[in-house]
């Protein structure tokens, strides 16, 4: 049922294009009233941070910039705090690489340490299929179907 | 009443410390067989009875903080702090860990309830359940010795006692901030229980998988509350915080997901070591690490080391955390090193495609997914040391990192239940997988038929939909696995006992209920993350209203029909009167405020919130222009959030399944019996 809402939901809503870079960039950009928020997030009442970086993001979209040009403009502006997610450079680099990079390396050792006990456990002897064992295999089967 | 607090905390701590010296003697005594002039067992009961006289004492310290709250003694520093006279009752009682040193008593006060249930059931285990109170009042030391020297709850003020407090925080003038702390305290002390008892057991040597039998429930019911608390936090700031998000990716909230992800790893884990006797070591660091992070979580919250928009509660003590995180992880290091022998897998993993390598599998997801979530929270800390530049780790980072993990751990939640323990064959594997996977693809498909564009995401930056498109591909295998594990198993029942299918998908769940209730956890989970991906289609707007004008989003048109402001001794209110209409029909009136307290001189948003199976309509009074005085008005239309509460019911209800006992073969047997026996009479004219 939630699953049917949702394709509802989605078809009803749909992505519009007008304000979309304003709002994706919004979301990028942290408020710098001190609130910690990000900056299409902030909720101060008459908050003059998020006032002067709203002014200056529609200006800079009016101007045709680029995103990543305008995300160097405000962290030239404002320090890299302003940025709600540090920017794919030298050492930020880390920060986005380290995650997906662990789990790369522990499911590539997951499996070669798999394949390795597997390799070393002893073959187990093959069990003589007699008729009775043939019968309760196949009751078993039969009664548990899985 | 200051003054009796004081001194219950004094006993509570000279009645631990005596638990935990006389506990480790008796201890000692009883491992080298050597005795002194008290037997071990008698000085291990007067031990227990200390443990169990903390509790008592700190139960009359919890009373005496919140007598004083009742009575508005402001003559204590933390009641002038937290609380006034106009304050409602609820909320005066919510003072008691609404700030610092409120809440480390709270911390030390379930801690001893823990405790003390341990203690009264100590018949379970005598030995093991020794170790584990021994130490557990190691730990208790600790936060009893931070409340007699460090943050002390019952100082006094100095120089003349104001008439009035400075009141709560208004954000904790919530109801949920009533039940939302002790939810997420009783989760992070939980974990003090099952810690102890895998601690102990390692020190102890202690043969056979008991203690995890012996701490199942304790670990279920203790992520059951971190679980419940995380959630309860979520609605709390989507209800209070007005701007139109339930998370947001804060230290805080961080902290409580670390020890959440690792409590689920080793509630999956701790399977394998019961029935393959496998991951033995993975399981004790998985349990040592998940109080580390709880410990951890809370040494972000007081400490000030990272910015959180949750400043209640920052101050020096931080010091002291470092020290105990320190000794905590140096007492799991030495004792594994001295006993890791005792840990040696009983089986290892005969294939990749098996039950156990899905487990094994889960378990490196959510702890990448912790992690991630660690890396990001410390990142900014790290930037600043490394190379002198402090940078922020917000939603944006998480949206790209934490998401696909997430999508992945979904995935792998379908799979698991559909392999067979010890090693799949390619015959089952296309047995269990034809209809989940094909569930999945029709799902992909009606989606995109739905307008949601996975491809977007090379076309555009907005990744919602790319995101959204798997969530729900992944939700249709999922609950088609988890449908299909019921409708098998019932099925059987069905054709051996001639129930119907309700009745043998009920008596299949009641013989085994861990099984079947995790099985409901995951379909809950599923439906939450329906509820997150509706985040990928929100909509906002803002506008100055005046009297009968409008604003339209998606299909509501929001009318202005009137603004005012209030007053009363706690607060002052603005707030709009709005008519929303729907096809022109008349939905619902919608009151959001803006509240100004007296006291505490602080703000507080009031959302007015409709919800609905499709979308919220959630609106908040944003402020009053000055100069023409007419509210300013956002309105957000959040879609699917609804199902993300549903979905915390569901795992509430699998989770309590579980808890319950399993129907035993025989009896099921017997009750399966019975009604046939009933008609064999019936047909045989038995009275």
């Amino acid at each position: 049922m939630a699953l049917a809402v949702g394709m509802v939901a989605a078809l009803g809503l749909g992505v519009t294009d007008d304000s979309a870079r304003f709002n994706d960039l919004g979301n990028k950009l942290m408020c710098t009233c001190g609130c910690g928020q990000v900056l299409l997030q902030c909720n101060h009442l008459g908050c003059p941070g998020l006032a002067r970086e709203s002014a200056e993001l529609k200006a800079d979209l009016a101007k045709g910039m680029s995103n990543n040009a305008i995300l160097i403009a405000f962290q030239n502006e404002y320090g890299p705090t302003v940025l709600a997610a540090p920017m794919l450079t030298r050492f930020n680099m880390i920060a986005w690489i380290m995650p997906p990079l662990l789990l790369a390396l522990g499911i590539l050792g997951t499996v070669l340490l798999v394949r390795r006990w597997r390799q070393r456990a002893a073959t187990m002897p093959a069990v003589k299929q007699t008729p009775e064992i043939r019968a309760l295999r196949e009751q078993v089967r039969r009664e548990t179907e899985l | 009443m200051p003054t009796f607090g004081s001194f219950a905390l004094l006993l509570a701590l000279a009645l631990s410390a005596y638990n935990l010296l006389a506990g480790g003697v008796a201890l000692r005594q009883l491992a080298t067989g050597r005795s002194g002039r008290v037997a071990p067992e008698r000085l291990a009961e007067t031990a227990r009875r200390a443990g169990i006289g903390t509790f008592i004492a700190t139960t009359a310290a919890a009373f005496a903080l919140v007598w004083c709250a009742f009575t508005n003694n402001f003559s204590v520093a933390y009641i002038l702090h937290h609380s006034n006279r106009a304050l409602p009752g609820p909320y005066k009682f919510a003072a008691l860990w609404s700030g610092q040193e409120g809440s480390l008593l709270l911390w030390a006060w379930l801690l001893a309830a823990y405790g003390f249930v341990l203690r009264v059931r100590h018949k379970v285990d005598v030995k093991l359940t020794a170790y584990a109170s021994t130490i557990l009042a190691g730990i208790q030391i600790f936060f009893l010795l931070l409340l007699n020297f460090a943050a002390m709850p019952f100082s006094l003020v100095s120089g003349p006692v104001p008439a009035d407090g400075f009141g709560l925080n208004p954000l904790l003038q919530y109801p949920e901030m009533v039940i939302h702390p002790p939810m997420l305290y009783l989760g992070y002390v939980g974990f003090a229980v099952p810690f102890a008892f895998a601690l102990g057991a390692l020190m102890m040597r202690y043969p056979g998988e008991k203690w995890i039998h012996i701490t199942r429930r304790w670990t279920m019911v203790t992520w059951l509350f971190l679980t419940c608390g995380i959630f309860l936090g979520m609605h709390w700031a989507y209800s209070v915080l007005g701007w139109g998000g339930y998370w947001g990716w804060d230290p805080v909230e961080n902290a409580s997901l670390m020890p959440w992800l690792t409590g689920t790893a080793f509630l999956h884990s701790v399977m394998m070591q019961e029935k393959r006797g496998m991951m033995k070591s993975w399981n004790v660091w998985l349990i040592f690490s998940t109080f580390m992070l709880a410990i951890f979580g809370t040494l972000l919250t007081r400490s000030g080391l990272v910015s959180s928009v949750h400043a209640f509660a920052q101050s020096p003590i931080g010091n002291w955390f470092w020290v105990f995180l320190v000794i905590v992880f140096a007492v799991c290091l030495f004792t594994y090193i001295l006993q890791r022998d005792h840990l040696k897998a009983e089986n290892k993993i005969e294939s990749l495609v098996s039950r156990e390598s899905s487990f094994l599998f889960n378990n490196l997801v959510l702890l990448a997914a912790c992690f991630t979530v660690l890396w990001g929270t410390l990142f900014p800390i790290l930037s600043e040391y490394v190379v002198g530049n402090k940078v922020t780790v917000s939603a944006p980072f998480y949206d790209r990192v934490a998401v696909p993990i997430g999508l992945f751990l979904l995935f792998l939640t379908a799979i698991g239940p559909l392999l067979a323990w010890r090693s799949s064959s390619f015959r089952s594997i296309r047995k269990n997988f034809v209809v989940p996977v094909i569930a999945a693809v029709v799902a992909g498909i009606v989606v995109i038929a739905c307008g949601v564009h996975p491809w977007e995401i090379f076309t555009t930056t907005h990744q919602g939909s790319f995101y959204a498109f798997f969530a729900y591909c992944l939700g249709a295998l999922v609950v088609t696995a988890v449908g299909s594990e019921f409708l098998r198993g019932a099925r059987v029942i069905s054709r051996n006992t001639g129930k119907n299918l309700l009745a043998s998908v009920i008596q299949l769940t009641r013989r085994n209920t861990r099984r079947y209730g995790g099985y409901i956890v995951h379909f809950g989970v599923v439906v939450i993350i329906i509820g997150f991906s509706g985040q990928a289609f929100n909509q906002t707007q803002e506008q100055e209203m005046a009297l009968h004008q409008s604003i339209h989003i998606g299909p509501y048109k929001v009318e202005c029909e009137g603004y005012s402001q209030d007053t009363n001794p706690n607060y002052d209110t603005e707030y709009a009167l709005l008519n929303v209409y729907r096809d022109g029909q008349l939905v619902t009136k919608m009151a959001p405020e803006r509240r100004f307290y007296n006291a505490s001189q602080q703000p507080l948003t009031v959302v007015s919130n409709h919800s609905t199976p499709a979308w919220d309509l959630y609106v908040i009074y944003a402020g009053k222009n000055p100069d023409t005085g007419q509210p300013i008005i956002r309105v957000f239309l959040n879609p699917l959030v609804m199902w993300i509460w549903i979905g915390v019911a569901i795992i509430v209800f699998g989770t309590g399944l579980a808890l319950v006992p399993n129907l035993s073969a025989a009896l099921a047997a017997s009750r399966v019996r019975a009604p046939v026996q009933a008609e064999e009479l019936t047909a045989h004219g038995g009275d």
